[in-house]
């Protein structure tokens, strides 16, 4: 869609339309676990300080998001799941995609550095080089590791949470980050399983077209074992604690068998009953990383009021 | 003479509102912030145009002379 198209069709876009460009449910999900990541850190942050840096740390990711669109426009306008994007319905133009994009990562990264410290504001501006240059432009449409890699970018929010807080990366930050980074493959290979013909028509060369929906299900089960055991090992970190650990151990435990049970299922199987295993395992990943984060934020409140001192 | 108001404004009066409260917000964090900052910064006491010796960090401190 062109410029002089939107023009030419009378729309005029509207705040929304712009908001839409940001990715307003990655958005929620990277305001919660930047918060999580600020919060669990030892050293306290002013309210008002800790609110602009996750107010722009979630502007920095919108604004990949808006990257993202702009960059991708041609393969969302193939995809039923991304059709209705500003960009492909005509709403916003692929150049004002852009300039905002770019704007608000300038923005934001700015801000950040302001209000918070260097550092994180390197890290953001990482997070978004990475997200749309690296994931988008790069691998997204070159190795069917794609959203392994490019699951980095997701990654990044409590890290840099922490950081606003403590001024350095350390080993806990570095644990935040793995339990997102391991949690996206199983998460999106589970939707690309339903949602392949979406992919193959857009030439995206996900694992599902390019191995296959067997190598997939095996792919997805592998990973969830990972995670499962990497999750519950971080129960007995520093920053985990009682709630953490028996959240990891009941919400993998129930994971693990969805992703064990997409394993044992052949696409015939699948396709009967619309993919429900697959879409149950999607949906409950969803709840996954809400709830791992709310429990470490469960944790340090234990510890800050005395009722909780660690495990050694 | 009273000029008609142009359908352009009326069209992007949404939008242009957006823009504004944004702008608005972006003031109140600016500001905000500063006064965060600043606060933060602890009790500052400088020069103001008269040469204090009392804050003079290069003058050495003399200890109260005993009145006794």
């Amino acid at each position: 869609m062109s410029e002089a198209s939107v023009i030419d069709h009378g729309y005029e876009p509207s705040m929304k339309d712009y908001f839409d460009l940001l990715k307003p449910r990655v958005m929620s999900l990277v305001v919660f676990t930047a918060l999580v990541g600020l919060l669990v850190a030892p050293v306290g942050v002013n309210p008002f300080v800790g609110f602009v840096s996750v107010l722009f740390i979630a502007l920095g990711a919108g604004a990949s998001g808006a990257l993202n669109m702009w960059w991708d426009a041609d393969i969302d306008a193939v995809m039923s799941r991304t059709v209705k994007r500003p960009i492909p319905s005509g709403r916003v133009a692929p150049g004002e995609a852009l300039g905002i994009g770019i704007a608000l990562s300038g923005l934001s990264v700015i801000m950040l550095a302001l209000a918070a410290n260097l550092l994180a504001a390197a890290l953001l501006a990482f997070t978004i080089f990475f997200y749309a240059v690296v994931y988008s432009m790069w691998l997204k449409r070159s190795t069917p590791q794609n959203i392994v890699i490019g699951g980095a970018a997701g990654a990044f929010p409590p890290m840099i949470g922490w950081v606003v807080a403590t001024g350095s990366v350390s080993v806990e930050a570095w644990l935040m980050f793995m339990l997102i980074f391991l949690w996206t493959p199983p998460h999106f290979w589970a939707l690309a399983l339903f949602m392949k013909e979406d992919y193959h028509k857009a030439g995206v060369p996900m694992l599902t077209v390019t191995a296959g929906h067997d190598a997939t299900r095996r792919h997805i089960f592998v990973y969830s074992v990972l995670l499962a055991i990497f999750a519950v090992a971080m129960g007995f970190s520093s920053i985990g604690g009682p709630v953490f650990l028996a959240t990891a151990v009941i919400l993998n435990a129930r994971f693990m068998l969805g992703c064990y049970r997409i394993w044992q299922r052949r696409t015939p199987e699948a396709q009967a009953d619309d993919y429900a295993v697959e879409r149950g395992v999607f949906r409950q990943s969803l709840w996954y990383t809400l709830l791992h984060f709310t429990a470490l934020l469960a944790d340090a409140a234990l510890k800050g009021a005395g009722l909780w001192s660690g495990w050694v | 003479m009273i000029k008609v108001e142009h359908e352009i404004h009326q069209r992007r009066k949404g939008r242009n509102m957006g823009v504004g409260l944004l702008l608005l917000g972006m003031v109140a964090i600016v500001f905000g912030l500063t006064v965060v900052k600043v606060k933060n910064l602890g009790a500052i006491e400088k020069f103001d145009h008269v040469y204090r010796p009392a804050i003079d960090p290069t003058i050495p401190v003399t200890p109260p002379v005993d009145s006794e």
